[in-house]
């Protein structure tokens, strides 16, 4: 049993998870990262995406969140998301639909089109996707 | 018989009355439960993230932003969240006490205070009371949604932003119990630092991306999660002490009703009592 350091991911509606990780790998906005025990305090926005934890024995759980911020201290990991749900509850059906949904809205843009908007859309499709595809992995 | 007749009249009024407020204290009930539960599902993202700001009010950043900065007060703002409808007993008004209490408190002091009024109640009150109401919102409803929020607490943060108040304040009603709610004053801006020991030392965060734009979007949502979260225990409070007033005005209406009840018969005895004599009094007459 390696050391552990204790983390907490919650959303604006719930708390998701608290307890004990040996490792957190979240999709930070510089790219992913993975948090250790005893990593440096850190600051970090996150992108839509999936954020992996490996619990204390080594079993591991994913998690979906929707953009947010990540607080590392020394024994101490807090995830801050806009929304968060167990990689299990993902629909990936809903997924590519809305993945599908935000990229047409890109191709066909007319005069009132808000941009960043559908960027976003897009991007959080494909983060749910990838939560998806990341977890049939592990199966 | 004629006697007693505005007594029954009156015994069937407050019946009437007693239905009506037996009623809305079932619907405080079953809407304070819900309350309750979106009050605490909300609770441990407001507490994470109070607890993530106030490590970082302890930090040493190397980006001193402006909501970090202690300024001399000239002027206050002020959010004040109350209940759009009435009849929930002395929670608004012992609200609006303190808040008048603290105005007064900035007042002596030279500074002017600033309200944004949420919900109808503060809106009418600093209407009569006067006070230099900025922004108001009414009918949030039930499930007050973050959404509707943003604009009024985004024209308080844009007025810190730009000088006009140094310090920002929210007022609510805190929920202890169903029994129980305390009026509330929590000081947003600028951020207080928490009193552990552990982070005394110098140090900072290894900040990604820019400091500068990681610490705009975290307060700012701070800000926002904390208001809302107020908000949301207004309501639960709302409720419960909607339904503790309701309980006891149709307490109340039972106990007038149980003394009319009880004059009246007193009346109907004695005018019973008194025909039985008139006929005795006309029959030894005869």
């Amino acid at each position: 049993m390696g050391i552990s350091v204790h983390c907490d991911i919650v959303s604006a509606e719930q708390s998701i998870f608290s307890g004990l990780v040996e490792l957190v790998v979240a999709a930070g906005a510089l790219g992913d990262l993975g948090i250790a025990p005893g990593h440096a305090p850190l600051m970090t926005k996150l992108n839509p995406g999936p954020v992996r934890v490996i619990k204390q024995g080594g079993e591991e759980e994913i998690f979906f969140v929707s953009g947010g911020y990540l607080e590392v201290q020394p024994n101490l990991v807090t995830v801050l998301s806009d929304s968060a749900q167990r990689a299990d509850d993902v629909d990936e059906a809903a997924a590519l639909e809305a993945k599908k949904e935000a990229e047409r809205a890109l191709a066909n843009q007319s005069g009132d089109f808000d941009y960043s908007r559908a960027a976003a859309q897009l991007a959080e499709a494909s983060a749910r996707l990838r939560v998806v595809q990341q977890l049939r992995k592990k199966h | 018989m004629a006697v007693g007749k505005e007594i029954r009249n009156q015994i069937s009024s407050i019946k009437s009355t007693q239905k009506i407020t037996s009623a809305m204290e079932m619907v405080a009930a079953s809407k304070m439960r819900k309350a309750q539960d979106r009050m605490s599902l909300g609770k441990p993202y407001a507490e994470k993230i109070r607890s993530v700001v106030s490590h970082l009010a302890n930090a040493t950043p190397e980006y001193n932003h402006l909501y970090l900065q202690e300024r001399e007060i000239k002027r206050v703002g002020y959010i004040v969240i109350s209940t759009d409808r009435g009849l929930c007993g002395g929670l608004n008004v012992n609200l609006f006490k303190k808040t008048v209490k603290e105005m007064k408190h900035w007042h002596d002091q030279g500074a002017e205070v600033d309200i944004c009024a949420v919900g109808q109640k503060a809106i009418s009150f600093f209407k009569s009371y006067g006070g230099n109401v900025v922004a108001a919102l009414s009918h949030l409803g039930d499930e007050p949604s973050a959404h509707e929020l943003i604009g009024s607490v985004k024209v308080m943060l844009d007025a810190y932003d730009e000088g006009k108040i140094d310090r920002l304040f929210v007022v609510y009603n805190q929920f202890l119990n169903t029994m129980t709610q305390k009026p509330e004053i929590a000081q947003l801006l600028p951020l207080q630092a928490a009193d552990e020991d552990d982070l005394k030392h110098h140090w900072d965060y290894i900040y990604e991306p820019e400091a500068k734009d990681l610490l705009d979007g975290l307060l700012t949502r701070y800000v926002e999660s904390q208001v809302y979260q107020g908000v949301v225990e207004n309501v639960a409070c709302e409720q419960a002490a909607r339904m503790i007033a309701m309980k006891s005005a149709t307490d109340n209406a039972g106990e007038i009703i149980n003394e009319l009840q009880l004059v009246y018969n007193k009346a109907r005895q004695a005018a019973i009592t008194q025909e039985i004599s008139e006929i005795v009094g006309g029959a030894a007459a005869v």
